[in-house]
């Protein structure tokens, strides 16, 4: 008996094509990466020229609304006038003191205040009362407390940027996974290392938001304490400007103080991505 | 062919194995937690007493809020426990120790540390060897669990099987004289579950660590032990013990040998004993009625142990 067998060779696997000819679904384009920043520019852009070409028509007397090219002028002047300096020096002391104060006090506090219930217990009717009362409120309080200089401002921009520090980062230590804590341990962890490893990066997120939220709130307080009482500084310049309707300094003063917040939340955002490269789609 | 006749050797007290050079020693473990909800302590875990010999791999099964994990809790050591008295190596368990290690039920991972990161976590935290051991130690350890090339990827770039590869090289890293596994696949899907498992034993089988393992899944209890624990409703206690006397090393094929599928059949009526019992109906056995045996069950539907990664 003669069996046929035809062994068949197993065909060829089909090839791959040579690169697709057509955009892969997903894939991004060239300019992908900066969609968001070009597409953010031109329509700052499109506003600001519309916002010119008003302006120029005088379509609104330049008292109420200054264009971009006289806000631009009083910066010219402000600079040549050199008073722009003590200002930001002054403006940016307060600021700096504060927010960073705040930090310092607001992160160990926050965390403790996290981990511990008992401390929770006894700290949160404070915490609670100064986050819901508007801080600047307290700003007259401070000035009789720490004179019209630079100290009333830093106290204010404190007090205006510790809370959204404390409840966030306490959140954060909160908000842990469980099972982390458990397995670490579960390996011997001691309470240093458990803090090390798993509490601080994993409140990092949290962390943030409570730094970026703290920095509004600390702009804030320059501005208003400034206004309220102050001997130099951007905020004191903008009522003095407002005060003798030189409406395009007052456009200066807002340009300065945006700017810094814009950096500042931009150097927050870095650190965050530093942080966050674990994520699977940082966003 | 004879089902659940008996024929097969059960041990009613759980301790008559181990002796005197039994690894682990529970003897009448009770284990009490405060329910804040209902402002009392709950019993979960009511004078269990078992022994554990070393390299043996026991398995616990029983009915859901058994207390089963909570008395591996208490080995593990981050529970205490309020009756009896529960010895590793003669030495009583307080808490948490090198000579322990637990593979959790969720992966557990650090989600900012690479692979290599956490298998080394353990290590780390127990400060042991140095530095270069302990990348040594993980690196060694991510070849056994087969998770080469992998080392510098994050956790969430990984499969849930993957992660508990991972999870399982974390404790192994300790090198630890008991392993502990708290269902480790149960958050699995079917198939990888049936992967791990026989990766699980052959990973066992070349430690031949002391192993404890929780699950509710029977089949799984039975393919992974020498001996199976059954547990009584809560507040558990130990109920029955079969040796599983199925050669090693197993393919997942013995699933379906008909010595597995009578141990599997015996464990499940123990079982529904207890959870016929929890209802405070008569057991089946009066009302005439009777659980279709595993048999029984995959005479009627023939895919119900697939073919899934039976090689």
């Amino acid at each position: 008996m003669a069996f046929s067998v035809t062994a068949r060779r197993p065909t060829q696997a089909p090839r791959a094509p040579e690169g697709p000819a057509a955009r892969i679904p997903g894939q991004p384009g060239p300019l992908a990466r900066y969609e968001g920043l070009l597409v953010g520019a031109a329509s700052v852009l499109v506003f600001v020229a519309v916002w010119q070409v008003a302006a120029f028509r005088r379509v609104v007397p330049e008292l109420f609304l200054p264009g971009p090219l006289d806000i631009s002028n009083a910066f010219v002047a402000y600079v040549a006038k050199g008073s722009i300096w003590p200002d930001m020096w002054v403006s940016g002391q307060e600021l700096i003191y504060g927010f960073g104060l705040s930090i310092i006090i607001g992160l160990p506090l926050g965390m403790l205040m996290g981990w511990y219930k008992r401390l929770n217990e006894a700290l949160d009717p404070f915490v609670t009362f100064f986050y819901s009362i508007p801080r600047v409120a307290l700003t007259p309080l401070l000035i009789i407390w720490f004179g019209i200089g630079i100290n009333s401002k830093i106290a204010v921009v404190f007090l205006g940027a510790i809370f959204a520090i404390v409840i966030n980062t306490a959140a954060g230590v909160r908000n842990l996974d469980p099972a982390l804590i458990k397995a670490a341990r579960s390996f011997g962890a001691n309470d240093a290392q458990l803090f090390r490893t798993v509490v601080l990066p994993g409140s990092v997120p949290f962390i943030l938001t409570g730094l970026r939220l703290g920095l509004g709130h600390a702009l804030t307080g320059v501005v208003v304490g400034e206004l309220v009482a102050a001997q130099l500084g951007v905020g004191l310049m903008m009522a003095t400007a407002g005060a003798t309707f030189q409406t395009s300094k007052v456009f200066v003063g807002l340009v300065i103080f945006a700017t810094t917040g814009v950096v500042m939340t931009n150097i927050l955002s870095r650190i965050e991505q530093r942080f966050q490269t674990w994520k699977p789609n940082p966003t | 062919m004879a089902i659940g006749n008996g024929k097969l050797p059960v041990d009613h007290s759980g301790r008559m194995y181990g002796g005197p050079n039994a690894k682990l020693r529970a003897t009448e473990v009770s284990i009490h937690y405060w329910i804040e909800r209902s402002a009392r302590p709950f019993l979960a875990v009511n004078g269990a007493s078992l022994e554990i010999r070393p390299a043996e791999f026991v398995s616990i099964v029983g009915p859901s809020g058994c207390g089963k994990t909570t008395f591996l809790n208490a080995v593990d050591g981050l529970l205490p426990i309020s009756g009896g008295s529960l010895e590793l190596n003669g030495q009583p368990i307080v808490r948490p120790g090198p000579d322990r290690a637990m593979v959790f039920q969720q992966p557990s991972l650090l989600p900012w540390r690479t692979v290599l990161g956490n298998v080394i976590y353990g290590l780390e935290l127990q400060r042991r060897i140095s530095g270069r051991e302990r990348q040594e130690r993980a690196r060694e350890l991510i070849r056994l669990v087969g998770l080469t090339g992998f080392e510098q990827a994050f956790p969430t770039e990984l499969s849930g099987g993957m992660q508990q590869r991972v999870n399982l090289a974390r404790a192994l890293a300790t090198d630890p004289e008991m392993l502990l596994l708290d269902e480790p696949f149960a958050a699995l899907d079917a198939q990888t579950r049936e992967f791990m498992q026989r990766e699980l034993l052959r990973i066992w089988g070349e430690t031949r660590k002391t192993a404890l393992f929780i699950t509710h899944d029977i089949k799984e209890a039975v393919y992974l032990a020498d001996r199976v624990v059954v547990f009584t409703r809560r507040p558990g206690r130990v109920k029955s013990c079969v040796d599983i006397d199925l050669p090693r090393p197993r393919e997942l094929n013995i699933k379906r040998d008909p010595r597995f599928l009578e141990y599997e059949d015996q464990i499940w009526n123990s079982i529904e004993e207890e959870v016929r019992g929890a209802d405070d109906r008569p057991p089946a056995s009066d009302r005439g009625g009777r659980r279709p045996s595993a048999l029984e069950d995959k005479a009627r539907d023939p895919d119900a142990y697939g073919d899934t990664g039976v090689v």
